[in-house]
C-alpha cells in the first residue's frame, strides 16, 4: 500500500479528542430538502430489516406464517419468545451468550492490548527490523483469510487446540488494522518531549508507558476496542471451522445451527426463536455503538487517510 | 467475512532518533514483541504450512507423498473452481461499484452541510455494520421468502408475483443486496472521515476562484480522498473474493440455487471439511489468494497513478 498517511506534526500537547468541526463551505450552506429526502430513503433501506426483526420477534411460530411481515400479529409473544429462547434445549442460548462474551473479552481485549503496545512501539521507538515488521504485517493484511483458515485448523488440531475456546481466541488476538490505527493515533497524541521528560526523571520505560502514554491514548483505544469487539462478536467462519461441540459455540454459530435445524428430518422448526435470538444478539452491539459514538468517530478521524 | 479495513500506507512520521543511541534501540521490541509473536503463529506459520500442504498428497497406498505441482495442475483444470471464480468476479464487478458509489454519495451528502438531521443519518446508515453476517443473512433470507417474508406480503397485497429471489437466477443479486446492506455504512464512514480532514483553506481558495459545488467536489474532495477510495475498493474486492458467510447461511433456504462450490471459499471449505481433501483444498486457497493479491495490486497501481 502506498498512500501517504500524514499525521500532522503535533504542536499542541493535548490529544485531539474530537476533530474540530469545520465548515466545509464558507458561509452557511443552505439546507436542502431534496437531499434530505434522498438520505431518508437510504436510511429506510438501512432500518427496514431491523424493524422487521423487532416486529417479528413478537410473533409465535404460527403467527410468523399468518401475518404481514411488517405488522404485528394478533398475539404479542415477545416475552414468551425471550423466555423460550433462554430455556430451549436446557438453556443453551445463555451458554452461547457467555461463550461470546468470553471470546470478546479475551479475544478483542487481547487484540486491543497487543495493538496498543505495538502501535506505541512503532510510533515512538526506533528498533532493528521495524521496517520489515511493517512490510510483513501490511502484506499479510492482503492475504485472504480463506487461504489461512484450513492450514490454521490443521495446525491447531495437531496442537490439540481445536474444539477448545483457544482455537477461537488465539487467531482473534491479531488485528493489523488495530495496530495501524494505534500507530497513527500514538504518533499524533503523544508528544515525544513528554516521554523524554519522564525518562529524564528516571521513570522506567514500563512506568512511562503506563503513566504518560496510556492516558493520552484513551480515545484511540476505545476505537480499536470497538472494532475488535465487532469483529469478534460477529465472527462466524473461524468458530465454524474450529468448533464441533455446541457447548463452545458463540451466538452466531448457534443461531445458524437453529436455523438449519428446520431442514433436518424431524427437526424442530423454531424460526420464532431464531428471530428473537438474532434480536438479542445484535442489541448489545448496537447499544455500544450508540453510547460510544463520539469516541470511535474521533479515533477514526485520526486514522484518516490524507494526501 | 472479513471486515474491510483501511490499511496502511507510508509511515506517519519517522520517530526522532533515540536520545541515547543503542541503549534504547531494542526497547521497542519489548512493546511490539507480543504482537509479532502471535502474528507469526496465526499468519506466517499457516501461510508456510499451506504451501507445504499444496505440494503433497495423502494417498491410501504410500501415505503422504510429495507430488510437486500436481495439485496445482489439477486446480487449474478444475471447472468447479473456475466457475466459482467467475461467479465472484461477476459479483464484484457489479456489487462493489454499486456499494462504493452509494457510500460515496452518502458521505458527500453528509459532508456538504446541506442535510437536516446529519448525525441521525450518519449513525443510522452505519448501524448494519454492528449486525453479524449470520443475523443479516437470516433476516434478509426470511424477508426474501414467499412464506414468511415481505415478498409474499407484497405479492398478496398487490396481486403481483415478484420473482423468487432465492431462485438460481436471482440468488447472486440477493446476496449482493445483503453484502451491500452490511457494508455500505462502513465504507461511508471511511470516506466521511477522510473528507473531514481536508484543510478548510482549500475551500476558501475555491470560493475566491468562484468554484461551484460540483467543481469543489470534482477538483478538491474526490482527489483528496483518493487514497480512501482505493483502499475501500481493494478491501471490497478482497471481501468479494472471500465470499462465504452469506451463501453458506442462505443455503438451507435455497438448496437448489446455492451449491457447496458456489464460491471459491465455499469450495475450499467443502473440500476440506466435507471431503477431507486438505492438500487440494490448501492448493485452491493459495491460487485464490494469489488471484486476489494480483487483482488488489492492479487496482492499487491503477488508483494511485496521478491524474488517473
Amino acid at each position: 500500500m502506498s498512500t501517504s498517511v500524514t499525521a500532522s506534526p503535533v504542536k499542541n500537547t493535548a490529544p485531539r479528542l474530537r476533530t474540530p468541526r469545520k465548515k466545509h463551505t464558507p458561509g452557511k450552506p443552505k439546507r436542502n430538502v431534496l437531499l434530505t429526502v434522498l438520505m431518508a430513503l437510504m436510511a429506510v433501506y438501512t432500518v427496514v430489516p431491523l424493524i422487521w426483526l423487532v416486529i417479528n420477534a413478537t410473533k409465535t411460530q404460527s403467527g410468523l406464517a399468518d401475518s404481514n411481515g411488517l405488522w404485528f400479529a394478533h398475539d404479542f409473544a415477545l416475552w414468551d419468545n425471550i423466555r423460550t429462547t433462554f430455556t430451549y434445549h436446557d438453556g443453551i442460548f445463555g451458554r452461547w451468550l457467555l461463550n461470546t462474551l468470553l471470546y470478546v473479552v479475551l479475544g478483542a481485549g487481547g487484540a486491543t492490548l497487543l495493538a496498543v503496545l505495538g502501535g506505541y512501539a512503532l510510533a515512538k521507538f526506533q528498533f532493528p527490523g521495524k521496517r520489515a515488521i511493517f512490510a510483513v504485517v501490511i502484506g499479510a493484511v492482503a492475504v485472504p483469510a480463506t487461504a489461512l483458515a484450513v492450514p490454521t485448523f490443521l495446525m491447531f488440531s495437531k496442537m490439540g487446540l481445536t474444539d477448545t475456546p483457544w482455537a477461537v481466541i488465539i487467531p482473534s488476538l491479531v488485528s493489523p488494522f488495530g495496530l495501524y490505527l494505534m500507530w497513527v493515533f500514538a504518533a499524533e497524541a503523544i508528544p515525544t518531549e513528554l516521554l523524554e521528560a519522564a525518562r529524564m526523571d528516571g521513570a522506567s520505560e514500563v512506568r512511562t508507558f503506563f503513566q504518560v502514554a496510556l492516558p493520552l491514548l484513551a480515545p484511540g483505544i476505545v476505537t480499536v476496542l470497538l472494532f475488535t469487539t465487532v469483529a469478534t462478536w460477529n465472527n462466524y467462519f473461524l468458530p465454524l471451522i474450529m468448533l464441533k461441540d455446541p457447548d463452545w459455540y458463540p451466538l452466531t454459530l448457534g443461531l445458524s445451527a437453529w436455523s438449519s435445524q428446520a431442514q433436518t428430518i424431524g427437526g424442530d422448526v423454531i424460526f420464532n426463536l431464531v428471530i428473537t435470538g438474532s434480536l438479542l444478539t445484535i442489541l448489545p452491539l448496537i447499544a455500544a455503538f450508540l453510547f460510544l459514538q463520539k469516541y470511535w468517530q474521533s479515533g477514526l478521524a485520526a486514522g484518516s487517510v490524507k494526501e | 467475512m472479513t471486515t474491510l479495513q483501511p490499511p496502511v500506507a507510508a509511515e506517519p512520521r519517522p520517530a526522532p532518533p533515540p536520545a541515547k543511541g543503542d541503549r534504547r534501540s531494542w526497547t521497542g521490541w519489548g512493546f511490539i514483541g507480543p504482537f509479532v509473536a502471535v502474528f507469526a503463529l496465526v499468519f506466517l506459520a499457516p501461510i508456510v504450512y499451506s504451501i507445504y500442504l499444496s505440494l503433497f498428497r495423502d494417498q491410501l497406498i504410500g501415505g503422504n507423498q510429495f507430488v510437486g505441482l500436481d495439485n496445482y495442475t489439477r486446480a487449474l483444470q478444475d471447472d468447479a473452481f473456475w466457475s466459482a471464480v467467475g461467479r465472484v468476479a461477476l459479483f464484484l464487478a457489479i456489487q462493489v461499484p454499486i456499494m462504493l458509489g452509494i457510500a460515496l454519495l452518502v458521505a458527500l451528502a453528509l459532508d456538504s452541510g446541506r442535510l437536516y438531521g446529519k448525525s441521525f443519518f450518519r449513525i443510522t446508515i452505519f448501524l448494519p455494520y454492528a449486525v453479524p453476517a449470520v443475523v443479516a443473512t437470516l433476516m434478509w433470507g426470511f424477508m426474501y421468502g414467499t412464506k414468511y417474508g415481505l415478498v409474499g406480503d407484497i405479492n398478496s397485497a398487490f396481486g403481483v408475483s415478484l420473482p423468487d429471489l432465492l431462485s438460481p437466477g436471482w440468488v447472486l443479486a440477493s446476496i449482493g443486496n445483503i453484502v451491500t446492506w452490511e457494508f455500505v455504512g462502513y465504507n461511508m464512514l471511511i470516506f466521511y472521515s477522510a473528507l473531514r480532514v481536508i484543510p478548510t483553506s482549500l475551500y476558501e481558495a475555491a470560493e475566491i476562484d468562484g468554484a461551484g459545488q460540483w467543481r469543489i467536489i470534482s477538483s478538491i474532495k474526490l482527489p483528496a480522498i483518493r487514497g480512501a477510495l482505493v483502499i475501500a475498493t481493494i478491501f471490497s474486492i478482497i471481501g468479494s473474493f472471500q465470499l462465504f458467510n452469506e451463501p453458506s447461511i442462505l443455503r438451507p433456504l435455497a438448496l437448489n440455487s446455492i451449491t457447496t462450490d458456489y464460491t471459491p471459499n465455499f469450495y475450499t471449505y467443502s473440500l476440506s471439511f466435507n471431503g477431507q481433501q486438505h492438500n487440494y483444498s490448501a492448493t485452491v486457497a493459495i491460487i485464490m489468494g494469489v488471484i486476489t493479491m494480483i487483482v488488489a495490486y492492479a487496482v492499487q497501481l491503477r488508483g494511485m497513478r496521478k491524474g488517473a
